[in-house]
């Protein structure tokens, strides 16, 4: 184990305030290229509203392609907030302390983004207030409940507000540290949402009771939210490779596989943009690794299980679409890098020590997974609908469009971007968790070296 | 007994497959009477021509006995549809006469009905629907012209059961067997489409559906549809009933 520095409070203020109370130099041209790719993605979904669903690449019988796919995926990250937050945080892992708020904000930001594929990939997208809200009970037409479709903005509405919430409480102690720092518009800005945070012992205990409220209230949610979503797919009966009983666990691992990864991503490009060596540590990222290859191992059991369902039923037409999507073209060329990316290449390789607590290897094999379980719903998805069934005259026909791409790449860029503008304003790490963890480790002395204990998880 | 109160039939249809002979004329009187855009080559060649009855054509024995089978295929009308519980919208829902309807106004184009559709019988509007100006008079005035990005598909020509119900209600008389034809089944030149109320034991697609050769299309799916077939004939086979339904 590596030696750790003693991290004063002033040291801990510096470093982690220098996105809020200077601007590295590297901030306003990527702001600015993400927000030039952002304004293009916009201006192309606006036009696909205005020509109508046409300019993608939709045909029968493939009715749903990319933006179903880049919803499910935006919402399988979303499960990294949940899974750092809440269940590292109820199981007192100290190690998730630097990194809880990355992942709450990639939860907000992902799930913003995963609401607008559905509006968009919707005929009509003008009526969708029409389809969630059921602002016209007194006509007698209530949605129809019985419909993911209608699950899915209930879930995800309830986990973007808890998520908002809980983002906002371990905000506030945060808030007012910046609002004795800052002047002018940002003392008025911070002023007005620190809420009067003045650190005394009623507002602190107040802010934990909060929290830890939230994280048992979300818990549910973290196994409501990609159930349903596999929902869309499991209930539709006449599918194969769609309708299977083990979708929703099935999602929920994968999602949390994905999810992790992705803070993993985060902590990397942290670390390296605003030099957060001493509060990001190697450590952080052996865990996070050790807690991946558990999910990915348990996750590779539920698509081995998916896979060879077809097998114990010798149900012809599910045998004939597992067979499309491992050994046909161009489907088996997708399946094999799904296969290594997801699982086969990064869970070996985090079997070592030296890769876990390697930064560069890291970023890059969770760059992997998260390509991989991309590939993984749209193996779902598309094969399950392009299948040739016996009354199907067209198959095959869907090559996503240029407009597609475009919206697909917008997503990256637009969660990007929001990231960028949040650590403007306020401070990725959490001052006071960063602050809290260091009263509740001590050092042991063992021969010369001073070694970090961690005492909250011995008990 | 028909009376034309409304909810006291079930609209249905029966296909004799040993009389279709695939001349397609369902097909184009389907086109004209509902306001089905032009499939032109643009569209079929995507993927996204709008039929709503199909004749779909297969071979039957291998080459040189192959035999060419003709199917008429439509909406099933499926009592226990896969595409009603999943739209959020209730757009398409089952009807008391026995018809899963499509409602074009409340439909937002999520396109999970047409998913979950074994038969492929539901058609999406990728774009506003457009017809050569000298058309454009042409177009049935009972009929919604469907903008795009809402699902279509065949509606068993409700506006003429509507029709007849109206002029039956009026006239303080029932509606007479076979006095509702949908625009298929009066196309029809051999008779193998025929539309009627399954709820009269003495119409004639009751009887017709009594016939042992009775089958449904995708059985296995449990849809329950409305529209029954019933077998072809092979004088050389001498096949038992039910052989076509192995079809697929």
């Amino acid at each position: 184990m590596q030696q750790r520095r003693e991290l004063d409070q002033v040291y801990t203020n510096r470093k982690l305030l220098n996105g809020q109370l200077d601007t590295p130099k590297w901030w306003l041209p990527t702001v600015s290229i993400l927000g030039v790719v952002v304004l293009i993605g916009v201006v192309v979904i606006a036009t696909m509203i205005n020509k109508g669903l046409g300019v993608t690449g939709l045909a029968r019988p493939v009715y749903w392609g990319l933006f179903i796919t880049t919803f499910v995926f935006w919402v399988g990250i979303s499960h990294a907030g949940i899974m750092i937050s809440a269940i590292l945080r109820l199981t007192q892992a100290e190690w998730r302390r630097p990194v809880t708020r990355a992942a709450e904000l990639l939860t907000v930001f992902s799930l913003l983004t995963a609401l607008v594929f559905p509006l968009i990939h919707a005929g009509r997208p003008w009526r969708i207030a029409y389809w969630i809200m059921p602002y016209d009970i007194s006509r007698g037409i209530y949605p129809n409940i019985r419909s993911p479709l209608i699950m899915d903005p209930v879930a995800i509405s309830t986990y973007l507000t808890g998520s908002t919430l809980f983002l906002y409480i371990a905000l506030l102690p945060d808030l007012g540290n910046l609002r004795d720092r800052t002047t002018g518009w940002k003392n008025a800005m911070y002023t007005v949402l620190s809420l009067g945070w003045r650190g005394n012992p009623r507002q602190w205990k107040m802010q934990t009771v909060g929290g830890i409220l939230l994280s048992a209230l979300m818990l549910p949610i973290f196994v409501s939210v990609h159930s349903i979503v596999s929902w869309d797919f499991a209930v539709a009966a006449a599918v194969e490779g769609w309708h299977s009983t083990i979708f929703a666990p099935y999602f929920v691992i994968g999602a949390v596989h994905s999810g992790v990864s992705a803070v993993v991503t985060m902590m990397a490009l942290m670390r390296w943009l605003w030099k957060w060596d001493d509060f990001i540590r190697p450590e952080h990222f052996d865990a996070l690794a050790r807690l991946l290859i558990v999910v990915a191992t348990g996750w590779l059991a539920f698509t081995f299980l998916e896979l060879t369902f077809a097998l114990y039923g010798q149900d012809a037409p599910e045998i004939a679409l597992r067979e499309m999507q491992m050994f046909q073209w161009p489907w088996n060329a997708l399946f094999i890098i799904f296969f290594l990316t997801a699982y086969a290449i990064p869970v070996p390789m985090w079997l070592f020590k030296r890769v876990r607590t390697n930064i560069a290897l890291m970023f890059w094999t969770s760059i992997l997974v998260n390509i991989g379980m991309w590939l993984e719903r749209f193996l779902i998805i598309v094969p399950g609908l392009a299948r040739r069934t016996p009354f199907v005259y067209t198959w095959e026909a869907y090559r996503p469009s240029a407009v597609e791409w475009t919206i697909f790449i917008w997503s990256f860029a637009w969660v990007t971007f929001l990231m960028l503008l949040f650590s403007k304003f306020f401070p990725l790490v959490p001052l006071f968790e960063q602050k809290e963890s260091q009263v509740f480790t001590e050092d042991v002395m063992i021969g010369r070296a001073k070694i970090p204990a961690i005492i909250r998880e011995a008990d | 007994m028909t009376t034309a109160e409304f909810g006291t039939h079930k609209w249905g249809m029966v296909v004799d497959v040993d009389k279709c002979i695939g001349c397609n004329a369902c097909v184009i009187a389907c086109q004209a009477e509902n306001n089905i855009p032009i499939n032109t080559q643009d569209r079929v060649e995507r993927a996204r021509s709008i039929s709503w009855i199909r004749v779909e054509r297969y071979w039957e024995g291998d080459f040189p006995d192959a035999k060419a089978r003709f199917i008429p295929i439509m909406c099933q009308h499926c009592e226990n549809a896969p595409c009603e519980p999943v739209c959020p919208v209730y757009a398409t829902y089952h009807n008391s006469e026995g018809m899963n309807v499509q409602v074009y106004n409340r439909c937002v184009g999520t396109r999970y009905c047409a998913n979950g559709c074994p038969y492929i019988v539901r058609f999406f509007n990728y774009w506003e629907p457009v017809w050569p100006e000298s058309l454009r008079n042409h177009l049935n005035p009972d009929v919604t012209v469907r903008s795009r990005g809402i699902m279509e598909k065949c509606s068993f020509c409700v506006h003429r059961i509507r029709r007849e119900s109206r002029n039956a209600r009026s006239a303080g008389v029932e509606i007479a067997d076979g006095a509702v034809q949908t625009a298929c089944s009066s196309a029809c030149p051999t008779s193998a489409l025929n539309f009627g109320n399954f709820n009269d034991p003495d119409s004639k697609v009751s009887k017709m559906k009594e016939d042992k050769r009775h089958y449904t299309l995708l059985d296995q799916f449990g849809t329950d549809p409305n529209v029954i077939y019933l077998a072809k004939i092979d004088a050389d086979k001498k096949v038992g009933a039910g052989e076509a339904a192995t079809h697929g």
